[in-house]
C-alpha cells in the first residue's frame, strides 16, 4: 500500500460521489418524470431544469471512468468487460437520455418517443449502478487473468444486489424531487407532486439501508477495522441527514434548499459509508473464484503513473469546481417562462 | 458463418461501426463550433437582428450535432474496458490518464459552456455569451488533443517501457508518452480536417437557400465565411498531411509499405488510383510518379523504402504477414482520402473566383450551387478514409511497434480483446446499429427542420435585441 494507491482509491471514489449526487437528481428527474409531468408543459420544465446541467453531471461519470482505467485499470478491465450487458444497457441508458432532453423540445412530432426514452434512459443507469456496486462488494467468481466467467447478466442479479439496485434508485428518485421542488415554481402541479414525494420516499431509502444493513451485517467484521469509527459516523450522518430531510420537507418554500442540501449529503455520505466498507478491496472475489480479489494494491497503476495523474487532479479539480460554481449561480433559483422554449 | 463466433473480429466490428457514426458528430460539431463562434463575435459587435438570428440558426443546429457527439462518445471510453480488457490491462499505466484528463479538463469547460449557450443569453452578459462560445470551441480542440494523444501512443508508443514481469507497459515519462512522435502532426491534421469539414457545412446550407433564392444576404454571409476559413485550413492541410505521411515513413513502415501497396523494397512512386492485387502482389495502376512518393516522403526521389515482405521477414514486423494484411483497404482508404482532398481543393477554388474575383457571380449559378450542397460529403469521406487508413495501417497491432519505440511495447489486436461471447457482441451490435440509425434519422429531421426554416430570431428576441450584443 502507498500513498499513491491509497488517495486514488478515495479519490474514485469521490468521483463516484460527485456523479451520485449531482447526476443522482438528474436521474432521478427522468424516472419521475413519467409520473409527475403531467402534460408537455410539464415535462419541458423537468428538462428545463436540468438543461444546463446535465452534460456536466454526467462527465463526472466519465472522469470516474477514465480516472479508474488510469489508476486501478485491472479494476475497470474486469468490471466493464465483467458487467458487459449490464454496462451497456447503462450505456444505450445514457446516450438515449441525452439526446432525449435535447430533441423532445425540439422536435414536437416525436415528442412521446422522447419522453418514452427520457424514462427508460434515466431508470436504466439509476438502477443498474446500484446492481454493479452490490455485485463488487458481494463478489463475483473470476479466471485467473481476472475475467468474470459467471453467468452474463443474470448471474450478477441476487436478492442483495437486486436491494442495493433499489436503494440507489430510490435516493436518486429522493434526490430528483428535492431538486425538482428546488426548481419548479410552486403553485404548479408538478411541484406539488415532486414536493409531496420527498417524505414517503425518504421513508423508503431508510427501510432499504434498514434492509442491506441486515446483508451485509456479517461482513461487517471482515471490513477493515481502522475505518470503523468513519463507518459508524458516516451511517449516523446518513441517517441524521435523510430526518433532517424529512423535517424541512414540511416547511414549505422555506424549506425547498435545505432539503436539498441534506439529500445531497445523504447521497455523499452513503458513498463515504461505502467506500469504507470496500477499503482496499475494489472488486471482491467470490467464494468459487479462481482469481484473486482486486485491491488497490494489485489492480493498480504504477506510483509514476498515479503521481502524473495526481498533478493532472490538482490542475483540473480546482478547475471544475470554479466551472459548477460558476454554472449553478447563473442558473439558480426557480426555472423562468424563457427557459421553456428554445 | 464463422466469423460470428470469432469475439475478436465481432469486437472489431463493433467498434468500426461506433466509432464511425461518432466521427461522423465530431467533424460537423467541432467544423462548425469555429463558424458559431465567428457568427456570435459578428452579433456581438453588431447587435443587428439579421446576425443574431444567424448565430441563432448555427446554435441550433451545432447544438443538436454536439449532443450527439457526446452521446455517442460516451461508447468510446466505455468501449476499452467493456470490449478490450486485455488491452485496458496492458495499456492502462499510460492510456488511462489522457481519457481521465480529456473528461476533467475538456469535457467539463464544454458541458458547462455548452449550458451557457443553450440556455443562457438571456442571463449573462453579450460579452460572457460571446466568450462561451469559443470556449465551447476551445474544449472541444482540447477534447480532440487528449484523445489524439492517447491514440497516436497506440500508433508511436514512447516514453514507456515493458514491466519486468512483461505482463503491461508501464509509464517512464509522462511527457514522453503524450507527445510522443506522431502527437502534433496527427492532432494538425486531424483538427485542421475538422475545420474544413464546417467550412463546407456553412457552404452547403448557404448554397441551399442560393438555389432556392431565399435568406440571400445570410447565404452570401456565410458563402464568405466558408470560402475564407475553407481556403486557410486546406492550404495549412498540404504542411499538415506532408508532415504526418513523413511521420508515417519513419514510424510505421508496414502502414507506409500498404498505404502504397509495396510489397517488394523498392523507390516508391506515386499513383492517383490504382488496384491492389493481393494474390500476385503488385498494384494495377495506369498513372504512377516513379520516385513520387519516395520524394514526398524524404525530399529524394531515390529513396529505396522497404516493402512489406522484407519487414514480415524482419524481427521486429514478424507478426506481419503481407498475405493476409488488409493491404487493399488501406491503399484505397488513403487514395481516396487524397482524391477528395483534391476534389474539395478544387470546389474551394471555384468558390473564391466566384465570390470574390467574379464579385458575387455565384448567386447565379446554380449548378456550382447544386454541388456545394452535397459538397460535405467530400470532406465527410476525406476524414472517414483517413481514419481507416491509420487504424487499419496500424494491424495486426493495437499498440504498434514503431521504430524508434521503445522494446517490447507494443501488442497484437488479436490478444487485446475482452473474453466475451459471440451472442454477447451480436446482440450489442445489433443494438449500436439500430439505436444508432434512430439517432440519425432523428438528427438529420432536425437539422433539415432548421435549415428548411432558416434563420430565425429566438423566442425572447425583443429582450435580447434590447439589450444589445456589447451592452450590459
Amino acid at each position: 500500500m502507498t500513498i499513491f494507491n491509497v488517495l486514488w482509491f478515495f479519490l474514485i471514489f469521490v468521483l463516484i460521489l460527485g456523479y451520485f449526487v449531482l447526476d443522482g437528481f438528474d436521474l432521478g428527474a427522468g424516472v419521475l418524470s413519467p409520473f409527475i409531468a403531467k402534460d408537455e408543459r410539464e415535462k419541458a420544465m423537468v428538462r428545463a431544469s436540468l438543461g444546463p446541467v446535465w452534460d456536466g453531471n454526467e462527465v463526472w461519470l466519465l472522469t470516474a471512468g477514465g480516472a479508474l482505467f488510469a489508476a486501478f485499470p485491472f479494476a475497470y478491465a474486469t468490471t466493464f468487460s465483467g458487467f458487459y450487458l449490464a454496462v451497456m444497457l447503462v450505456l444505450f441508458g445514457l446516450i438515449l437520455r441525452a439526446v432525449s432532453i435535447e430533441y423532445a423540445g425540439r422536435d414536437r412530432e416525436w415528442a412521446g418517443i422522447w419522453n418514452a426514452l427520457f424514462f427508460i434512459g434515466s431508470l436504466l443507469p439509476a438502477l443498474l449502478l446500484g446492481v454493479a456496486v452490490g455485485c463488487i462488494f458481494q463478489g463475483i467468481p473470476m479466471d485467473a487473468d481476472g475475467n468474470y466467467n459467471g453467468i452474463p447478466l443474470f448471474g450478477l442479479l441476487s436478492p442483495f444486489t437486486l436491494c442495493c439496485g433499489l436503494f440507489g434508485l430510490c435516493l436518486m428518485l429522493l434526490q430528483g424531487a428535492a431538486w425538482l421542488t428546488l426548481k419548479v415554481p410552486a403553485g404548479t402541479g408538478l411541484y406539488d407532486r415532486a414536493s409531496g414525494l420527498r417524505r414517503p420516499l425518504i421513508i423508503a431509502s431508510l427501510a432499504l439501508f434498514v434492509v442491506l444493513t441486515f446483508f451485509v451485517a456479517g461482513r461487517i467484521l471482515e471490513m477493515y477495522p481502522a475505518l470503523a469509527i468513519v463507518r459508524y459516523l458516516a451511517a449516523i450522518v446518513f441517517l441524521a441527514c435523510l430526518v433532517g430531510a424529512a423535517y424541512f420537507a414540511g416547511a414549505g418554500q422555506a424549506g425547498e434548499f435545505k432539503t436539498f442540501l441534506l439529500t445531497s449529503l445523504a447521497l455523499a455520505f452513503i458513498i463515504v459509508l461505502l467506500a469504507c466498507s470496500m477499503f482496499p478491496n475494489l472488486v471482491v472475489a467470490s467464494v468459487d473464484s479462481v482469481g484473486p480479489t482486486l485491491t488497490l494494491m494489485n489492480a493498480c497503476a504504477t506510483d509514476t503513473s498515479l503521481f502524473y495523474m495526481t498533478i493532472i487532479a490538482c490542475i483540473g479539480v480546482p478547475l471544475v469546481l470554479v466551472y459548477h460554481v460558476l454554472v449553478y449561480r447563473t442558473f439558480r433559483g426557480k426555472i423562468r417562462e424563457s427557459d421553456l422554449e428554445y | 458463418m464463422e466469423f460470428l463466433a470469432d469475439p475478436v473480429l465481432l469486437a472489431r466490428i463493433q467498434f468500426v461501426f461506433t466509432v464511425c457514426t461518432h466521427f461522423l458528430m465530431v467533424p460537423i460539431s467541432i467544423g462548425l463550433g469555429l463558424i458559431l463562434a465567428i457568427h456570435e463575435t459578428r452579433y456581438y459587435k453588431s447587435g443587428t437582428a439579421e446576425d443574431l438570428a444567424a448565430a441563432n440558426l448555427w446554435l441550433k443546429i451545432f447544438t443538436t450535432t454536439f449532443v450527439l457527439g457526446v452521446a455517442t462518445g460516451i461508447t468510446m471510453e466505455f468501449s476499452f474496458g467493456t470490449n478490450w480488457a486485455y488491452y485496458s490491462r496492458f495499456v492502462g499505466d499510460i492510456f488511462g490518464a489522457p481519457l481521465a484528463a480529456e473528461a476533467l479538463f475538456a469535457f467539463f469547460l464544454e458541458s458547462t459552456f455548452l449550458g451557457v449557450l443553450l440556455f443562457g443569453r438571456a442571463r449573462v452578459s453579450g460579452k460572457f455569451y460571446v466568450v462561451s462560445a469559443w470556449l465551447v470551441w476551445a474544449g472541444s480542440c482540447l477534447s480532440a488533443l487528449w484523445i489524439i494523444i492517447a491514440n497516436s501512443w497506440m500508433q508511436t508508443p514512447a516514453g514507456a517501457e515493458l514491466a519486468a514481469d512483461g505482463s503491461r507497459a508501464v509509464i517512464g515519462d509522462f511527457a514522453a508518452a503524450a507527445f510522443n512522435p506522431s502527437t502534433l502532426t496527427r492532432y494538425t491534421h486531424t483538427v485542421d480536417s475538422l475545420l474544413i469539414m464546417g467550412a463546407f457545412v456553412a457552404l452547403a446550407v448557404a448554397a441551399y437557400y442560393l438555389l432556392k433564392n431565399k435568406h440571400i444576404e445570410f447565404a452570401m454571409k456565410n458563402i464568405r465565411i466558408g470560402a475564407v476559413v475553407g481556403i486557410i485550413t486546406t492550404c495549412l492541410m498540404i504542411v499538415f498531411a506532408h508532415s504526418t505521411a513523413v511521420g508515417v515513413a519513419n514510424e510505421q513502415p508496414t502502414k507506409f509499405a500498404m498505404m502504397e501497396g509495396a510489397y517488394a523494397s523498392e523507390i516508391m512512386p506515386l499513383y492517383a488510383f490504382g488496384l491492389v492485387d493481393e494474390v500476385n502482389q503488385e498494384v494495377i495502376a495506369p498513372l504512377a510518379i516513379p520516385g513520387g512518393t519516395s520524394f514526398l516522403a524524404s525530399n529524394d526521389f531515390s529513396t529505396v523504402y522497404p516493402g512489406m515482405n522484407e519487414l514480415a521477414a524482419s524481427d521486429k514486423y514478424g507478426d506481419f504477414d503481407p498475405a493476409t494484411a488488409p493491404v487493399q483497404v488501406v491503399f484505397q482508404s488513403y487514395h481516396l482520402m487524397v482524391a477528395m482532398y483534391g476534389v474539395l481543393a478544387l470546389l474551394l477554388v471555384l468558390v473564391l473566383i466566384f465570390t470574390f474575383v467574379k464579385k458575387e457571380a455565384i448567386k447565379g449559378m446554380r449548378w456550382l450551387q447544386k454541388v456545394l450542397v452535397i459538397s460535405p460529403i467530400f470532406p465527410m469521406l476525406a476524414i472517414q478514409a483517413g481514419w481507416f487508413t491509420a487504424e487499419f495501417g496500424r494491424q495486426p497491432w493495437v499498440v504498434y511497434p514503431s521504430a524508434s519505440g521503445p522494446d517490447g511495447v507494443s501488442l497484437l489486436t488479436s490478444n487485446a480483446a475482452s473474453a466475451l461471447t459471440g451472442p454477447e457482441l451480436l446482440i450489442t451490435i445489433l443494438l449500436f446499429v439500430v439505436i444508432y440509425l434512430f439517432l440519425l434519422v432523428a438528427w438529420a429531421r432536425i437539422c433539415a427542420r432548421f435549415i428548411k426554416e432558416g434563420p430565425t430570431l429566438p423566442h425572447d428576441a425583443d429582450e435580447l435585441l434590447a439589450k444589445g450584443g456589447e451592452v450590459k
